[in-house]
């Protein structure tokens, strides 16, 4: 665990323990707040950026706190950064901050930052508590604007629709209609149609994996038969 | 000389589910033929359209899972899951609304769950919820039933309206459509009119709907038939019919100007169909003798408690499939004891 290279941590980030499909946490801003792919990626970036100095603050102090007090001290350090991340997008991106609302300030329970917290980076120098933070944050973030991607298609008809409430007055023509005076399927929007489409996405890292797992294994049978 | 002696079952009838299936769709041709009397055309286009997509979808799936596809399809229970979808649908609904339906009763209720057999939900209502959330506008376009003005629509003019949306001789959907007995009684519920006021719209017959109560009649036909040929066992039909009367009756018996009748509401919506056909779906529904009578019972009391306070006039979908989430539990705490298993514990006496 100690020598964990860069590029384990990143693939553990995005891929093989994926907060999103892998670890399944976190979940209730994952289905909530996927309905589009603005809101998906503000919040994804928010909960990207707290990782990240959580766990670099975490990291810092690993040698210091007592292990019988570490979890509160861990969830005070969490709240202090969420907090300070919800006073910056009140005050840089107002509008998406008043559609995310509520789970900004809930960030502070997505048990993926404090197992991170706990897991990893209370146990890592700082420079890989760092990287994981970012792994994991950013793989996080890719499943949250999957799951929106496909969400705010099916339901809306449309993309990257409200660009301009993250990017400013700039990418107002960014919002991609995919299909004309589409009349709206309202499940992808409701929280079944979150279920759903994480269980899609889910499934299909598996069939990715297994694809993987038997060309892996085809490569070590094929030398095999060539010396025999 | 020596016969070869078997044990028992000695006399093994041939059920499968082919026949099985089949039997249910004979006992819905009845009610079909009274709501096309009724309703029009439009009622056999959408059963032959959600059949048809059902099979193609059935098909496709087995495909994909690389199951074969001919036997299965025998089963008939793709076909029978296309027709309980169409039968809930108003008469002239857009083609896309059933593909749609459909293919979430088939593809996601019950291939993804593993096939016939191992799906927990009723795919047929799983997939009308799926329709009735995404698309109510296009799901209260009931025409009213014959004998008010005549739309006497031909197959021509029906298939225009399904497929490409178009009404002849310039109606539009507001004329020709209506609120069902169910929705005008809650409507009109709602503005404090008193029942016997309400029941003076010509909409209401002698127990519920003009029309409805003859569909439900043609239906409940069909059920009896179901219950002479042993397809379903009488638990769940009594069990929900039962407590949805009895809930109905309490309520009526002290306060006849607030609450409709028993009579009205066995005979109104789908109870009938859901009674016979819909809940006692051998896969999703309980299956121990005392199990089925709960589970009825539960699936009588939501309905009541959903038209009478929820926001929607009919109910049965969501409490088929309430009850169909619960009917593991039921199954599990109602298993029958079986012969020499598990005698129960004798009784000790603790004393000296």
């Amino acid at each position: 665990m100690s020598d964990i290279s860069y590029r384990e941590i990143g693939a553990n980030g995005f891929w093989h323990n994926n907060p999103g499909i892998v670890q399944l946490l976190g979940l209730c801003p994952l289905l909530a707040i996927s309905g589009t792919v603005i809101n998906a990626l503000g919040l994804g970036l928010a909960t990207t950026l707290t990782l990240v100095a959580s766990n670099v603050t975490v990291s810092l102090i690993r040698h210091w706190v007592r292990p019988e007090i570490r979890i509160p001290v861990f969830v005070l350090i969490i709240a202090s950064v969420v907090t300070a991340i919800e006073l910056a997008m009140n005050a840089f991106f107002h509008e998406l901050f008043l559609i995310l609302g509520i789970f900004i300030p809930l960030i502070v329970t997505n048990c993926a930052i404090i197992g991170r917290a706990e897991a990893f980076a209370s146990k890592q120098p700082i420079p890989k508590a760092l990287a994981d933070g970012l792994a994991m944050g950013l793989g996080f973030t890719c499943v949250l604007v999957a799951l929106g991607a496909l969400r705010e298609a099916v339901g809306h008809g449309t993309l990257l629709a409200d660009a301009h409430l993250m990017f400013g007055d700039a990418v107002r023509g960014f919002s991609i209609t995919l299909i004309e005076q589409y009349r709206g399927f309202l499940l992808a929007l409701l929280p079944p149609g979150a279920f759903i489409a994480l269980g899609l996405l889910i499934a299909l890292k598996n069939v990715i994996d297994d694809g993987l797992q038997k060309r892996a294994a085809a490569r070590i049978t094929r030398p095999a038969e060539a010396v025999g | 000389m020596r016969f070869r002696t078997h044990s028992s079952p000695h006399m093994i009838p041939a059920h499968d589910v082919g026949q099985l299936m089949r039997r249910v769709l004979y006992a819905l041709v009845p009610g079909t033929l009274a709501m096309t009397w009724y309703f029009g055309l439009g009622v056999l286009v959408n059963v032959l359209l959600a059949v048809g997509f059902a099979v193609g979808f059935e098909a496709l799936m087995l495909l994909a899972r690389r199951r074969p596809v001919i036997p299965v399809l025998g089963d008939y229970s793709a076909v029978v899951t296309g027709w309980l979808f169409a039968l809930a649908l108003p008469p002239l609904t857009p083609w896309w609304v059933t593909l749609v339906g459909v293919g979430f009763a088939i593809v996601v209720a019950k291939h993804l769950y593993g096939g016939l057999g191992y799906n927990p939900f009723n795919p047929a209502m799983v997939g009308y919820v799926v329709v009735l959330l995404s698309f109510p506008r296009e799901l209260i376009l009931w025409v009213p039933p014959m004998g008010f003005d005549d739309l006497g629509f031909s197959i021509g003019e029906v298939t225009a309206a399904i497929f490409l949306g178009q009404l002849p001789r310039e109606l539009t959907w507001d004329m020709i459509t209506t609120a069902t007995p169910l929705d005008h009684m809650k409507t009109e519920l709602a503005q404090n009119r008193t029942i016997s006021e309400i029941r003076e719209h010509p909409l209401f017959g002698s127990f519920s709907g003009h029309g409805w109560e003859w569909i439900a009649n043609w239906f409940l036909l069909g059920g009896l038939f179901l219950l002479f040929m042993r397809v379903i066992s009488w638990q769940i039909p009594v069990a929900v019919l039962g407590s949805l009367a009895v809930m109905a009756g309490a309520f009526w018996v002290i306060d006849p100007d607030a609450y409709a009748s028993p009579a009205f509401h066995v005979f109104s919506g789908a109870s009938i169909l859901c009674a016979f056909f819909i809940a006692t779906d051998p896969v999703s529904a309980s299956t121990t003798p005392r199990g089925r009578l709960i589970y009825g019972a539960g699936i009588g009391i939501l309905l009541y408690v959903i038209r009478t306070w929820g926001n929607y006039p009919d109910a049965v979908a969501f409490a088929v499939l309430l009850m169909n989430m619960a009917a593991p539990t039921i199954d599990h705490y109602t298993q029958p004891r079986a012969f020499g298993q598990n005698p129960p514990p004798p009784r000790r006496d603790n004393g000296p």
